[in-house]
């Protein structure tokens, strides 16, 4: 599975669980009207770092936050690379 | 008690540089400061607040920083109920507090609040001449936000919330202050009294207002000095109107500040400088960190000034005129023998820098919102294939940290476990803390474990404990 749709699975799964309405994911969604709070992206990148085995966000000194789902799939492909 | 030397809030209006063209904005109604020095907001004759104790419990921010500016200097005490106050707590601190009128907006249904005398707050201003009062040194009071059941209440005086404020020059430019922060918590109330006692404007958040507007309305009104959590930041950082503001200072406090989200700001807004600052509603502000690095120099602890800090048990103490002057209707004291408020901030000495390591007592903070690990675990432990369980934080990037339970599951419910149950417990035990817990002290993640460490004196081995 591709970076992408596993973070996108887990995106689904965290709004479901926490019974928020998600905005379909297209690649120009603003994460901050996706219907997703600070707390579901928190659960989500916990989520991810074991998943993936990485947290982008901080691990790295120089990665600025995601504004797009893109920016967000772009930072974990960079880091998994 | 009667005070002749001590200022009230309102006497800084009179004598700022800017009070003329300084303005209190919220999301709805502007009010020009220079208008309330020549009138009132509130529905009754102030003088009829005189010596006493009033709740203020408006519904918005705007009309709390109107009544705190009219009613310091005359009433005998102000308390400031935080919006997300729980509203079955409100008997219980109206008792406490001995209020004798509560202020409200005009579109409150504050039922429950059980005070004599209900006075409105509203943003026009009516020119009404000001009675002649003898001033007062009010007692400001604020709730803290790290205990169970009713939250504690902590008394202040003006002059200890504006002790750390240095007053600057007379200057031409102009200031606009914000804080994602509400102003009915202690960080938020730090930059409304720097505004009016500086001179400058403030733009108020609004809790039902998305981030996106808030930031249009910031960039509208020209924000040059903002303050928020890191955890604040991170939502800015993440919103397509980041860059609507243009800020010439920044500042974090109320959670640790990660070298992470200092960067982040520092190359976001550059040149503008990005400070953290430690801060309690205890302990009041205790020292600003310049030099864009997480943690502080060890040089800070022991060293000589008005605030003086020392380590007691890795825990962080402070001695300082900012600290609160006690807990109304507490027996606990705030302050140990020596005069310092035991922060419970743990910290660890890496070099010539200390850290700061998390609560003690495990204490969890959730972008800003404490967790007890027990009460939650209370709540796992009514599953009936639960033997025992350990909440515990995990480090997070958006919110500082995460709620995470470590679950040993009864022997027959284990071989279940085995038998692919797994997913479906973890699910159970999640829609237990669902239905009970609010949603920021429901664990993100369960994990089930064989066995707990249980230390000598029988209880749970707690990191940090």
């Amino acid at each position: 599975m591709t970076t992408k749709l596993i973070i996108s699975s887990e995106i689904e799964k965290v709004a479901s669980e926490q019974k928020v309405t998600l905005a379909p994911l297209s690649d120009d969604l603003v994460l901050l009207s996706s219907g997703l709070d600070s707390l579901c992206f928190a659960i989500l990148v916990a989520r991810l770092e074991d998943t993936l085995g990485v947290d982008p966000f901080t691990a790295s000194d120089d990665v600025s936050f995601p504004v797009t789902l893109a920016d967000f799939v772009k930072a974990y492909d960079n880091a998994v690379q | 008690m009667p005070c002749s030397d001590q200022r009230a809030l309102r006497d800084w209006l009179d004598d700022t540089a800017n009070s003329d063209s300084a303005v209190l904005n919220g999301p709805d109604a502007q009010v020009p400061l220079g208008a309330l020095a020549q009138g009132s907001s509130l529905d009754v004759d102030v003088a009829r607040l005189a010596d006493q104790s009033v709740l203020i419990a408006t519904r918005d921010q705007l009309t709390t920083a109107l009544a705190l500016i009219e009613l310091d200097g005359v009433a005998r005490r102000l308390t400031l109920l935080p919006p997300d106050f729980p509203r079955g707590h409100v008997p219980a601190i109206v008792a406490k507090a001995e209020i004798d009128a509560a202020v409200v907006s005009e579109d409150t249904c504050e039922g429950n609040i059980a005070a004599a005398l209900k006075v409105i707050c509203r943003p026009p201003i009516a020119p009404v001449g000001r009675p002649r009062l003898d001033p007062r040194a009010t007692e400001w009071v604020m709730f803290t936000s790290g205990t169970t059941g009713v939250p504690k209440m902590v008394v202040h005086s003006l002059a200890g919330l504006t002790a750390a404020i240095a007053r600057r020059e007379r200057r031409s430019e102009t200031i606009v202050w914000s804080t994602f922060y509400d102003i009915r918590r202690y960080g938020g109330l730090q930059i409304l009294l720097r505004a009016i006692l500086d001179g400058g404007s403030m733009v108020l958040s609004d809790a039902h207002e998305p981030v996106a507007d808030f930031l249009l309305r910031l960039g509208r009104l020209g924000v040059t000095h903002i303050s928020g959590t890191p955890s604040h930041w991170r939502r800015a950082l993440m919103s397509p109107q980041a860059r609507a503001i243009a800020p010439r200072s920044v500042r974090l406090s109320g959670e640790i500040s990660d070298q992470a989200i200092l960067d982040n700001l520092r190359s976001f807004y550059a040149p503008a400088p990005v400070v953290h600052a430690y801060a309690s509603t205890e302990a009041g502000v205790a020292f600003e960190v310049r030099d864009g690095l997480e943690g502080f120099p060890a040089s800070v602890i022991g060293a000589p000034g008005e605030v003086e800090m020392k380590v007691v048990g890795g825990t962080l103490r402070i001695l300082s005129p900012r600290t609160a002057a006690r807990y109304l209707g507490e027996a606990a004291a705030l302050i140990d023998a020596d005069g310092f408020v035991d922060t419970g901030d743990m910290l660890q000495l890496r070099g010539e820098r200390y850290y700061f390591a998390g609560r003690r007592g495990g204490i969890i903070n959730v972008g800003g919102l404490k967790v007890h690990p027990e009460e939650v675990e209370a709540v796992i432990n009514r599953h009936p294939q639960v033997r025992m369980s350990l909440v515990l934080p995990r480090k997070n990037p958006i919110t500082g940290a995460i709620v995470v339970a470590d679950v040993v599951l009864k022997a027959d419910a284990a071989t279940d476990n085995a038998a692919g149950r797994i997913g479906a417990l973890r699910s159970e035990i999640m829609e237990l803390c669902r239905a009970r817990l609010p949603q920021h002290k429901v664990p993100a993640m369960i994990r089930f474990v064989p066995s707990l460490n249980v230390a000598a004196s029988g209880k749970l081995e707690r990191p940090h404990a």
